[in-house]
């Protein structure tokens, strides 16, 4: 008994959390700032709680739940993410009226994500999928005054319904030509006829959509842009760690012996994800819509890493999504924490904030550079072992056209630091005084992107699990 | 002899800039670190020659090895050779003249410091480096300081200048990354280390595709026509040591890349592209030779001068002789010390008449003789003097490149010897319309010749010039066995 409830000590863990910010909702008396006290701690304590029996392996409900180091590695990550998420958007939530239920529909989805990673159905890799969007889509209008937001929210659920459908029909067509929705069965009943391919297509494009790949990355720069910087970051951050993970799982596991099929695609998405991305977000002027864009640039190079297979492919993919956590959080905390002090959320806004808030630039910079791939920061190690995991394939075409797209991007990282640096502006933002949460949310951020990347057994240490 | 230093001392140093109180504390921090580096390379060399006289024979010596990355074979492996040596003097000396030019900076001076020593420390990691992603690693840690550097305390269009130059590097370094990639699964041995690479067998198919990436990728560091572009513009716009620092080191990442890593492990390949290289960098030396003469701006002129002189380097590695890849390294610390200086002396004269333009400057040997002095003989040095450091590596060059007998070589040689007549031309007439003649402006009368950190930072130059002027062999001797291992490399190629 105590073994199988450990198997689900993560998804416990966030009930838990969520039944606790319940009853804090319904006796109403607490002021938002010890709420906000309670939370942290209990997130804390949470992800605490997380790295305690990493090692437990095993299954549940006969398969339909599975749950290994790896898994419960990502589960961490993602739990950290959270809790960054929660320090860095402080002073936002503050002043919130609906400050626990934030929390509950963040952790709602947190949960749905944690089911779908642990999934070895697909029933259940379905209901953790849609747990994990529809409270996101509230959460998007959680700016209750900006139509923006509203109109942010109707994207988003318009899209994911949308893509669940056809995720959903995929499946559907590909038990139709199996007979199982199980993980660990689908690989002997794969036979690789057209309307499995079919089907396979389907379950992909869905994936597609989740992640923002193009040409299915319409919703994201809009959703991004309207959402609350709290919820943007999330959905940049955790939703798509969580769908990259689940995605690994399904490719390598589930899909492997169509793994011709899926490298091809993903070839073709990755290079059209970067080109795409890349070249949108060359011209933004909203920071909030520059950093979408740029994850979209991103995803494909996850994807690079995804299409090299096997361990190196998982290693490289999770470990980038670890940094990728650190130093997108930190681009947004920086961003989120000059939107709620000064309301300026534009490129141009930020000229000479280095003479007023020469820490937060620094982070900001830093982060950026890391989204870059500059050394010495994460980012740098991070690309590197997603392109080398991609070139193991020997597709060098692939591999140049990343490489050259690393330019790009950084053409466009390197607007934001010359807007904080080099040049002058009459109104620069104000000096900000961020609370003590903000930063050492900030200050993790920052730790995390030189240690995770310099200090190497954060590398080795995946790629031990990535073995299973 | 712990090599980690280089990257240590730097290291620290600029961690503690970053805590110190105030300016006079960050630059004194600077200074004695940058003592120290130049100290710890001479100790470097002296161990170096010791240790060869005792008949210690290895390639590389003082040798570290730690695993870094294990899943991918990646290893924080470093050791020198006589070649990795000349550089990392010409390093040494470069950063604490950069440091003592930059003592009047009032902007930022914590930041500028911080960014200095993060510049060299990437230099050091570069050149000490033995394997490949430590190598990419610290070429990219030299990247983006330069780009601060030049866009904070830039003059003139320094934005647009310090975008071009990080994003025209940033394009070789993407270059060099694929073809790292290629080297490493290619090879078969799944290992970045440089001397089992050297080992390993990469087919000519592969080598072919590859090894232009890394060369050019390299190249665009050392300015290889026609990616030489950012050089003008980032030299003119960088402040004076930003220049120093760009010309002197970080333009010899590239020919050290191109040699250690490019020729190095794809001779073959090199073999075949020679031509193609000598071309490029004979159209290099005298685009660079004919450019400067039409420019009016001093920054300009050694800019001009520099994709000129860097143009020696590739005609050098391209020759793929013994003499000629010697003269090839020598001309790299050659021109490193020699348009660090020429930069160092360019700062001079405009922080005091504030202007860089030739037509407005005249007659200011009377009222800076030192000044002045260090002029002429930078000019001289860069014209190919006798006695300074440019004749030696520059005669080094073309004596090798005559070893090669036939007619194209021939040919290329003789036109790159053509680039001397240019080169008096220009720098005569630039240097004698600077310090001879009127005066033109009656403001420069109440200027003072040079303060104790810049004589002293172009004395630490001149000495260097000059030592490799007069005793030429202490390098030459240092870079032949280095050199000689290449090109036996090459000659036991056989081309299919």
């Amino acid at each position: 008994m105590i073994n199988e409830l450990l198997l689900m000590k993560s998804e416990l863990a966030v009930t838990a959390v969520i039944f606790i910010l319940l009853f804090i909702k319904i006796s109403d008396t607490t002021s938002n700032e010890t709420v906000l006290k309670i939370v942290n701690a209990l997130l804390l304590l949470n992800v605490a709680f997380g790295f305690c029996c990493m090692d437990t392996t095993g299954e549940l409900f006969s398969g339909m739940f599975k749950t290994n180091a790896l898994m419960s590695f990502e589960k961490n990550m993602l739990n950290i993410g959270t809790l960054l998420i929660s320090l860095l958007s402080y002073e936002w939530l503050r002043n919130h009226r609906h400050l626990p239920e934030f929390f509950v529909l963040m952790l709602s989805s947190l949960l749905g994500m944690f089911f779908m990673i642990s999934s070895g159905n697909f029933l259940i890799f379905y209901l953790g999928l849609e747990l994990s969007t529809i409270p996101v889509a509230a959460l998007c209008n959680f700016d209750m005054e900006k139509k923006q937001s509203s109109e942010a929210a109707m994207k988003m659920i318009m899209s994911s319904a949308f893509s669940s459908g056809i995720l959903l029909f995929g499946i559907s067509m590909m038990y139709g030509t199996t007979g199982t929705l199980s993980f660990a069965e689908l690989p002997m009943l794969l036979t690789g006829s057209p309307l499995q391919v079919f089907s396979f297509i389907l379950l992909f494009t869905g994936f597609a959509f989740k992640l923002s790949v193009v040409p299915f990355h319409l919703w994201t720069a809009d959703v991004y842009e309207g959402s609350p910087v709290a919820v943007t970051s999330f959905l940049s951050v955790i939703s798509k760690g969580s769908i990259v993970f689940i995605f690994l799982t399904t490719l390598y596991n589930a899909f492997a012996p169509m793994g011709e099929v899926w490298y091809n695609l993903i070839f073709l998405l990755s290079v059209a994800t970067m080109i795409v991305g890349n070249l949108f977000a060359l011209r933004q002027q909203n920071m909030k819509r520059f950093l979408a864009f740029s994850s979209i640039a991103q995803v494909g190079f996850i994807l690079i890493g995804i299409s090299g297979g096997g361990q190196n492919g998982t290693a490289s993919s999770v470990y980038f999504m670890l940094v990728y956590i650190f130093s997108n959080l930190g681009a947004f905390g920086a961003v989120q924490l000059i939107s709620s002090f000064s309301g300026k959320e534009t490129i141009d806004s930020y000229k000479g904030l280095y003479q007023t808030n020469p820490l937060l630039s620094w982070v900001l910079t830093i982060s950026l550079f890391s989204l870059a791939g500059i050394p010495p920061t994460a980012g740098f190690f991070g690309k590197f072992f997603l392109l080398a995991s991609g070139a193991e394939k020997g597709n060098y075409i692939l591999i140049t056209i990343a490489a050259l797209n690393m330019i790009v991007s950084l053409y466009y990282y390197l607007r934001v630091v010359r807007a904080i640096f080099m040049e002058k502006n009459e109104q620069p933002v104000a000096a900000i005084q961020g609370s003590i949460y903000e930063k050492a949310g900030l200050l993790i951020c920052v730790a995390g992107i030189i240690a995770v990347g310099l200090y190497s057994h954060f590398y080795e240490y995946i790629y031990a699990l990535s073995a299973f | 002899m712990n090599l980690s230093l280089l990257i240590i001392i730097p290291l620290a140093a600029a961690i503690a800039v970053l805590l110190s109180r105030n300016g006079q504390q960050v630059k004194w921090i600077s200074f004695l670190s940058s003592i120290a580096q130049l100290g710890l390379s001479l100790f470097l060399l002296s161990a170096f020659m010791s240790e060869r006289a005792n008949g210690n024979v290895s390639q590389m010596l003082f040798e570290q090895r730690y695993s870094w990355f294990a899943p991918l074979n990646i290893e924080y492996y470093i050791g020198v050779d006589g070649i990795s040596i000349s550089m990392i003097l010409l390093t040494a000396f470069v950063v604490l003249a950069g440091v003592l030019m930059s003592w009047n900076i009032e902007k930022m001076t914590k930041e500028f410091y911080f960014l200095l020593l993060l510049l060299s420390l990437g230099a050091y990691g570069f050149f000490i480096s033995l394997d490949l992603f430590t190598l990419f690693f610290f070429l990219e840690i030299a990247v983006i300081p330069k780009y601060l550097l030049i866009g904070i305390w830039g003059s003139g269009n320094k934005e647009y200048s310090a975008n071009k130059l990080a994003l025209m590097l940033m394009g070789g370094s993407a270059l060099v990354l694929v073809g790292i990639f290629a080297v490493y699964f290619m090879s078969g041995i799944h290992s970045f280390d440089l001397l089992k690479l050297s080992e390993a067998h990469i087919a000519i198919d592969v080598q072919k595709i590859f090894f232009p990436m890394l060369f050019v990728g390299f190249g665009v560091f050392t300015a290889i026509f026609p990616f030489h572009t950012w050089v003008p513009d980032g030299h003119s716009s960088a402040p004076t040591a930003g220049s120093m620092f760009l010309a002197g080191i970080s333009m010899k990442l590239g020919g050290y890349g191109c040699l250690r890593v490019a020729t190095y492990l794809m001779p073959e390949a090199a073999k075949e592209y020679a031509p193609i290289i000598i071309i490029l960098a004979s159209i290099a030396i005298l685009y660079g030779a004919f450019a400067t003469m039409m420019q009016k701006d001093l920054k300009y002129i050694n800019a001009y001068s520099s994709v000129s002189h860097c143009g020696f380097v590739l005609l050098g590695i391209g020759m793929l002789t013994k003499t000629s890849i010697e003269g090839a390294v020598m001309q790299m610390v050659s021109h490193g010390l020699m348009t660090a200086l020429f930069f160092a002396v360019i700062g001079m004269i405009y922080e005091r008449t504030h202007t860089r333009k030739v037509e407005e400057l005249g007659g200011l040997l009377k009222i800076m003789p030192f000044v002045c002095s260090v002029l002429f003989i930078v000019g001289l040095c860069s014209l190919g003097l006798p006695g300074f450091s440019g004749f030696v590596a520059e005669m080094t060059v073309f004596m090798g490149s005559w070893q090669n007998p036939e007619m194209f070589y021939r040919i290329a040689t003789i036109a790159a010897c053509m680039s001397i007549v240019v080169t008096a031309v220009y720098i005569l007439r630039a240097v004698g319309k600077t310090a001879m003649g009127p005066i033109t402006n009656e403001h420069f009368l109440n200027l003072k010749d040079a303060a104790w950190n810049e004589r002293l930072a172009a004395i630490v130059l001149v000495l260097g010039i000059v030592a490799i002027g007069i005793a030429p062999f202490w390098l030459s001797d240092l870079v032949s066995p280095g050199a000689e291992l290449i090109v036996n490399k090459i000659a036991g190629v056989i081309i299919y």
